[in-house]
């Protein structure tokens, strides 16, 4: 199959780095690329290299391996080259600013920097100052764009809709970019959100983003279809926020009895990576009946071909 | 040899009154004012007549909260910088905060700021000392050497005494000096981490945020104290609804308290931010537009006070940053006169209490020599057109730092003439 072509006006983008950059119609035409990927993805060698010759840059200022993996592994699918740096090993830690960082990077030219920061904004920031395209791969306890596509995609593959599902999401959402994605890209087309956390672990406000809060799993879980559980982030926490993983897990962990409330075909996600006996029960995640976790992962790069041709089409004008 | 402003309208705070008049300086007192006070004896008595007719003439304006980054941050501002700013803003008299480095929590650099003064500018400067050393929060300046050595009050600048026994202690202390106490109010560990505003707003940019109860709590606990201690207090920097009703009780009640805003806390809120917009990074946050509402209403019913500028210059380098890491703070000498007009010209106030509260208010706070147009009283006057437009440009702006959200902000009032010490210190 070729490259894109009905849509092109539709994709021009320069940037990808807020769900709230996407009009509905434009999230169709990405995750039906993204559909179709994910179908040559499993039959391999049948994908045209539609970005040979385009330089990409993974920049991740946080540890990952599945997102930098995935999104590694999807530019080289489309044929580009790609170079992934790791901040750690980088003039970061030499005192260079981000904003040089980016410039000096901006001076090789590559055409799509991929960019993982722990600071909210960063990743804006940077796109200010830089002339190439950026992909936003999770900043600080922002946005993660790509995570709510693939996990939209995962859900609409599985369960044939989006609009009216009811999904819950479990767990630490004030510190999850993941959750503040989902909730801003699963609402918009049309799901029915609740947010299950203890309250110390609920930003405030949130209410006014269209979701429905509880404090108790059995009861938030009542008539789920979807039951997307969140890592307990203790790397971002400054302070207590719960008092004991035990006490947690008991209360707001997923397990078999909890997920009895739920109906009979909730189908289970986790965007990685997990805590087993703290977020979710072991032989939860495991059951593959159940649990979408690899899919995800699958689609996930699938996904992201398509949010790079996206970028491509708008570099190419 | 005299010099003569004729025709003005001169708006008197004291009086509580505007009137069309001359004003006759005479080295640098004012040497006679009111309606017709210019007689045309010897012309040649005078120096210099100028007509001033359609303009506004009232006293200087006081800014009480001003940081000017000497000593220690000279690379942002300096005395001679920022007195060019405050003059170019129509402020003659400028307050300092003690967050110098070193702090000004002992004489000696009390004395070298205002030497420095004395060398690089006319401007009215003093200086406030820290409450505790090196705003430690925990041991005592020398209150009573510092306001021997002038300083105007004391106040741990842009963070608040925590601890109840130390403020406590520092409010019954500064009796024994009729000196002026005034908190910033923030707890600190509700604030701790947080960048912004704690709201919808920041859990939408997923930015950590202060929520509103930090200042009214510290400032509910200090009016116990104030009450038990009748120590004289002010809290500088109200930004909340909850705080400004808090205040507003407490005046009722007949507690004799006073506090002061900033213009970004009646002209701005949290939506200011946008995508992470590190200009509109101020301590105290930013706050809803109920919250925005509110000061203004506070102002209006003579809850607050005073308005000051908050003047905190910042380098490109400490805001050019993720939003998290920016400092926080703007300029605000240059933009301090046409911002506060906004209440004027929004009909919140009248224009004799927007003068008051730039003026009169500040002066008999910290008990000032300044913000007055009596005849004998230092000639400090400011000129300037309430009405005429202009756009807010940071390029033209004296400071050396140019943090300030309100470029390109289309403005109405404009300063036309500074005088200072009897001196014109600036001309548009």
């Amino acid at each position: 199959m070729k490259a894109l072509k009905i849509s092109k006006n539709i994709l021009l983008k320069n940037h990808l780095l807020s769900v709230n950059d996407l009009a509905v119609p434009e999230i169709n035409v990405l995750l039906n690329r993204a559909n179709y990927y994910a179908n040559a993805n499993r039959q391999k060698g049948k994908i045209e290299k539609i970005l040979k010759g385009k330089t990409i840059i993974n920049l991740f200022f946080e540890t990952s391996t599945r997102t930098k993996t995935s999104f590694e592994l999807a530019a080289k699918r489309l044929g580009a080259d790609v170079i992934s740096i790791n901040a750690s090993a980088s003039a970061i830690k030499k005192g260079e600013t981000l904003v040089d960082t980016a410039m000096t990077l901006n001076a090789m030219h590559a055409d799509i920097l991929i960019v993982r920061h722990p600071d909210s904004g960063a990743v804006k920031l940077l796109s200010k100052k830089v002339n190439c395209a950026i992909v936003n791969a999770g900043d600080g306890t922002h946005e993660h764009p790509t995570q709510a596509l693939l996990d939209v995609l995962t859900i609409q593959r599985n369960k044939r809709k989006i609009k009216e599902l009811n999904v819950a999401i479990c767990g630490d959402i004030l510190h999850s970019r993941v959750a503040r994605s989902n909730i801003l890209l699963l609402s918009k087309l049309g799901a029915r959100i609740k947010i299950i956390a203890p309250p110390t672990l609920i930003p405030p406000g949130i209410e006014s983003l269209g979701v429905e809060v509880f404090y108790e799993m059995e009861k938030g879980l009542v008539d789920c279809d979807i039951v997307m559980m969140l890592r307990l982030q203790t790397e971002r926490m400054k302070g207590m926020f719960v008092p004991s993983t035990r006490e947690y897990f008991k209360f707001f962990g997923l397990d078999k009895s909890k997920l009895k409330k739920a109906k009979k075909d909730a189908l289970i996600m986790h965007p990685g990576p997990m805590n087993r006996g703290i977020e979710i029960d072991s032989s939860l995640a495991d059951n593959l009946d159940r649990s979408l976790i690899h899919q995800q992962v699958e689609i996930g790069v699938a996904v992201r071909m398509a949010c790079l041709e996206m970028l491509t089409i708008g570099i190419d004008k | 040899m005299k010099e003569a402003f004729r025709n003005a309208i001169i708006l008197d705070p004291e009086k509580n009154k505007h009137y069309i008049g001359d004003i006759i300086i005479e080295k640098n007192r004012i040497l006679d004012i009111g309606p017709n006070v210019y007689k045309n004896e010897k012309p040649k008595n005078y120096i210099n007549t100028t007509d001033c007719k359609g303009l506004y003439v009232c006293p200087g304006l006081i800014d009480m909260r001003v940081s000017l980054g000497e000593p220690g941050e000279e690379h942002k501002e300096n005395i001679k910088s920022g007195s060019k700013a405050a003059l170019a803003g129509g402020v003659t008299t400028i307050v300092c905060l003690p967050n110098t480095n070193p702090v000004i929590d002992n004489v000696s650099v009390a004395e070298y700021v205002q030497n420095r003064a004395k060398e690089e500018s006319k401007i009215n400067l003093y200086t406030y000392g820290s409450i505790t050393k090196n705003f430690d929060g925990q041991n005592l300046s020398e209150m009573g050497l510092l306001t021997k050595a002038g300083v105007k009050g004391f106040t741990d600048a842009t963070q608040s005494v925590d601890n109840s026994a130390v403020f406590k202690r520092a409010l019954e202390y500064s009796k024994a000096f009729d000196a002026l106490i005034i908190q910033f109010p923030e707890d600190r560990n509700l604030a701790k981490h947080g960048v912004m505003n704690e709201g919808e707003i920041s859990t939408r940019l997923g930015l950590p945020g202060i929520p509103t109860l930090a200042e009214v709590m510290v400032i509910e606990r200090d009016l116990r104290l104030v009450e038990l201690t009748g120590a004289k207090y002010h809290v500088s920097c109200i930004s909340t609804a909850d705080a400004v009703d808090a205040i507003r009780k407490a005046k009722q009640k007949g507690l004799k308290i006073t506090c002061d805003t900033s213009p970004q806390y009646f002209t701005l809120n949290e939506l200011a931010i946008d995508d992470y917009k590190t200009f509109a990074k101020l301590s105290p946050p930013l706050r809803s537009v109920k919250d925005r509402v509110a000061i203004a209403n506070g102002l209006k019913d003579g809850t607050i006070d005073a308005i000051q500028s908050d003047h905190c210059p910042q380098d490109e380098d400490n805001k050019r940053v993720p939003f998290a890491h920016a400092e926080e703070g703007i300029i605000g000498l240059e933009t301090l006169l046409p911002l506060s007009l906004e209440l004027f010209h929004n009909k919140t106030l009248s224009l004799i209490d927007v003068i008051k509260k730039l003026t009169k208010n500040p002066a008999s706070i910290l008990n000032l020599n300044h913000g007055t147009l009596k005849k004998g009283a230092k000639a400090d006057i400011l000129i300037f057109d309430p009405n005429k437009p202009f756009v807010i440009d940071v390029k033209k702006f004296r400071s050396t730092s140019k943090n300030s959200p309100f470029n390109k902000k289309p403005s109405q009032g404009k300063v036309i003439k500074t005088i200072c010490n009897g001196e014109v210190s600036y001309a548009a």
